[in-house]
């Protein structure tokens, strides 16, 4: 006689009934599957969608150059509070911290300044801007901190910002407005009435949080300062580490120095912040943890109604089946054979649930990254996680109705009708 | 050679609101390998309760049940399910097939707690189900099939594993005269292969088959009587 390993043999048995008894009872177990797959969907679909979200936000988010990072007097992303006031009371950062910085410093690949406004009143003959254009006053490290490179023309030379010339960079977007038949290489524009010669035209970057990204003028920085400062202008400082390794050491002198130049006391903190990819990416970082921990609880108490969902299903299975039940150990199924019958089918049915979850989860949640026009992602941990809480659910909401059905007792059962 | 099976002082009381329905009140029996015993008795004497007892289905209240030897009335759970699968084959009143599987499934069933790999269970069935001249009938469920063929079915399923003994519980009550008489040719050539067979029925025509019948009345045997001179088959 031909033996096999028992519970091989029993779970082979029991996969191939829950099957049988999924097939005959089809519509049943399609609405309890469904419940399975809201569930599983809406957790998949959430966390691909904060993934797609995550992965095009910090790809937008990646707006400086390698190993360089900013110094401004106020943070990139302000929270409205009691701190406020503080960060409002500090000094500008003027042009003279930077000279002295770049000076002083020793690690920098190099140290450039920059500031921006909005400006409108820019024109060409008789082309003139409908919407205000970022106005930039850089060195000629501008380009570099912001990762922008030249399609046509020429960069800033130091001449240009020792010697106040009047030149400009432009970028694709605004140079498609002003220029829209001739080539802006060598045209006079001009910003509030005074003339600029375009020198340069950046290559296209597309959008980033639906905005243009190629929508901006560039002056030198002295110009800048010059015509569009006030008392209220607070310059940034670009500091590019020469390597990965030096960042960290390249970051810690810069502090130092800049609380030496703006004399600011060993007990206080900086009166000026970081800004560097990282810390972009870290604020956004705690946003979408909010998100994610939202979803989750709505997920878990999704998937606890598909679970008392398979439980129900269960208990109705196993009430009809009371028959079957008693045959079945009429012909010598023991306690432990009936109890993996049913588990085994309310795990199947809510691996099966599962499954459909999460591949409807993963298209619906790389919709957003069509619709982000990014790429898409597959998040397999989340599958996995998934899957596992599947199998917990058909086990843990599955053990009661099969061990009640396990427990029947035979003749009480062969009666029944 | 050992007796197959053994009662002794063999009683199961019901407590029903209170009130005790003695369903058999102290049974002895003694039951040799390759008897063919018939069990009359009107409704309620306790037919179906000692065949629930002797297919070990039931446990008694009371008294001693040795089955080969082994005392089943002191076997767990587990035990009876082994027993019941690989010593006994039952046969019931309204066939109890699993409607929603085939013939050759039906058949198949006991072989899968028995731990039988897929290929010997479908020969053995295959088989089990020749032998009942069902051959034909193997892929039909059993609405498809005629209540003698789905008792036949029945049969094939209690045989399917070898039994020590095959119990059947008014095989033929559901049926229509001729479907009962083939019936009880089957079970009178399983007879004649060696096989111990115990029945229930009310009817005397149908009794007369076995070579000895046992009356039960209120739960205790009121005569046992050898009916035909048995065939003895020498082991
Ligand atoms: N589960 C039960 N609970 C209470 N009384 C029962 C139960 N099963 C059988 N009985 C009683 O036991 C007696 C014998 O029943 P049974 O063995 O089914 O009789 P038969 O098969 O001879 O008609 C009957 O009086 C019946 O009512
Ligand atoms: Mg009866």
């Amino acid at each position: 006689m031909a033996k096999q390993s028992h519970l091989k043999n029993t779970i082979k048995e029991s996969f191939r009934m829950a099957i049988e008894s999924i097939r005959q009872n089809k519509l049943r177990s399609i609405l309890t599957l469904l419940g399975i797959s809201i569930g599983v969907f809406s957790v998949i679909g959430v966390m691909t969608a904060i993934r797609t979200l995550e992965s095009s936000v910090n790809s937008q988010l990646d707006i400086f150059g390698t190993n360089t990072f900013m110094i401004q007097k106020s943070p990139a992303i302000q929270i409205h509070g009691p701190g406020n006031n503080k960060i409002r009371k500090r000094k500008n950062i003027r042009y003279a911290h930077y000279e002295e910085l770049k000076q002083r410093a020793k690690l920098p690949q190099q140290v450039s300044v920059v500031d921006g406004t909005g400006e409108r009143n820019i024109q060409y003959k008789d082309k003139r801007l409908k919407k205000t254009a970022e106005l930039s006053g850089v060195d000629e490290w501008g380009l570099r901190s912001f990762k922008t490179y030249l399609a046509d023309g020429r960069n800033f030379l130091e001449d240009d910002i020792r010697f106040y010339r009047s030149v400009t960079i432009l970028g694709p977007d605004l140079a498609d407005i002003l220029f829209p038949f001739e080539d802006p290489i060598g045209k006079i524009i001009q910003i509030k009435g005074l003339d600029y010669t375009v020198i340069g035209i950046t290559e296209r970057k597309g959008q980033a949080f639906g905005q243009s990204q190629d929508y901006f003028v560039m002056i030198p920085i002295s110009v800048y300062i010059q015509r569009f400062s006030s008392r209220w202008t607070s310059l940034a400082i670009n500091v590019e580490a020469e390597s990965t390794e030096l960042y960290e050491k390249t970051m810690d002198e810069v502090i130092g120095l800049m609380r030496v130049i703006r004399k600011v006391p060993p007990e206080e903190e900086n009166d000026f912040e970081i800004i560097s990819n990282e810390e972009l990416m870290d604020t956004f970082a705690g946003f979408t943890g909010g998100i994610k921990l939202f979803a989750g609880a709505v997920s878990v108490i999704a998937l606890l109604v598909a679970g008392i969902g398979i439980m129900n299903i269960m208990l109705v299975s196993v009430t009809e089946r009371i028959k079957e039940i008693g045959i079945r150990k009429a012909i010598g199924a023991t306690r432990r054979d009936i109890l993996t019958q049913f588990l085994m089918e309310a795990i199947f049915l809510s691996q099966f649930g599962g499954v459909v979850g999460v591949i409807l989860g993963i298209a619906g949640g790389n919709l957003v990254a069509v619709l982000l026009k990014v790429p898409a992602v597959v998040p397999m941990d989340w599958a996995f996680y998934g899957m596992a809480v599947c199998s917990f659910i058909g086990i843990g909401f599955g053990i009661y109705p099969a061990w009640r059905a396990a427990n029947l007792d035979p003749i009480e059962s062969l009666r029944f009708e | 050679m050992a007796d197959l099976i053994s009662l002794r002082g063999i009683k199961r009381h019901y407590d029903v609101g209170g009130e005790v329905v003695r369903a058999l009140d102290g049974v002895d029996l003694i039951i040799n390998h390759n008897e063919y015993i018939s069990i009359m008795g009107p409704s309620g004497s306790g037919k179906s309760t000692m065949m629930n007892m002797i297919g070990c289905l039931d446990s008694p209240t009371e008294g001693v049940y040795e089955f080969e030897g082994e005392l089943v009335h002191e076997m767990d759970d587990n035990q009876l399910a082994s027993i019941r699968n690989r010593k006994i084959g039952f046969v019931f009143q309204t066939f109890n097939l699993l409607p929603k599987a085939t013939a050759l499934r039906n058949v198949e069933v006991p072989l899968i707690y028995a731990n039988i790999s897929k290929s010997e269970r479908v020969k053995k069935a295959e088989k089990a189900l020749l032998a009942v001249g069902l051959s034909d009938r193997m892929h039909h469920k059993p609405n498809e099939l005629s209540g003698g063929q789905r008792q036949r079915v029945a049969i094939a399923r209690a045989l399917v594993n070898d039994p020590s003994i095959l119990l059947a519980d008014e095989p033929t009550g559901n049926l229509d005269s001729k479907s009962g008489v083939e019936i009880m040719k089957i079970l009178d050539s399983l007879h004649d292969d060696g096989n111990t067979i115990i029945l229930v029925t009310h009817e005397e025509y149908i009794a007369e088959h076995a070579d000895r019948t046992i009356n039960l009345f209120d739960g205790k045997i009121k005569e046992d009587r050898q009916t035909k001179k048995r065939k003895r088959v020498v082991a």
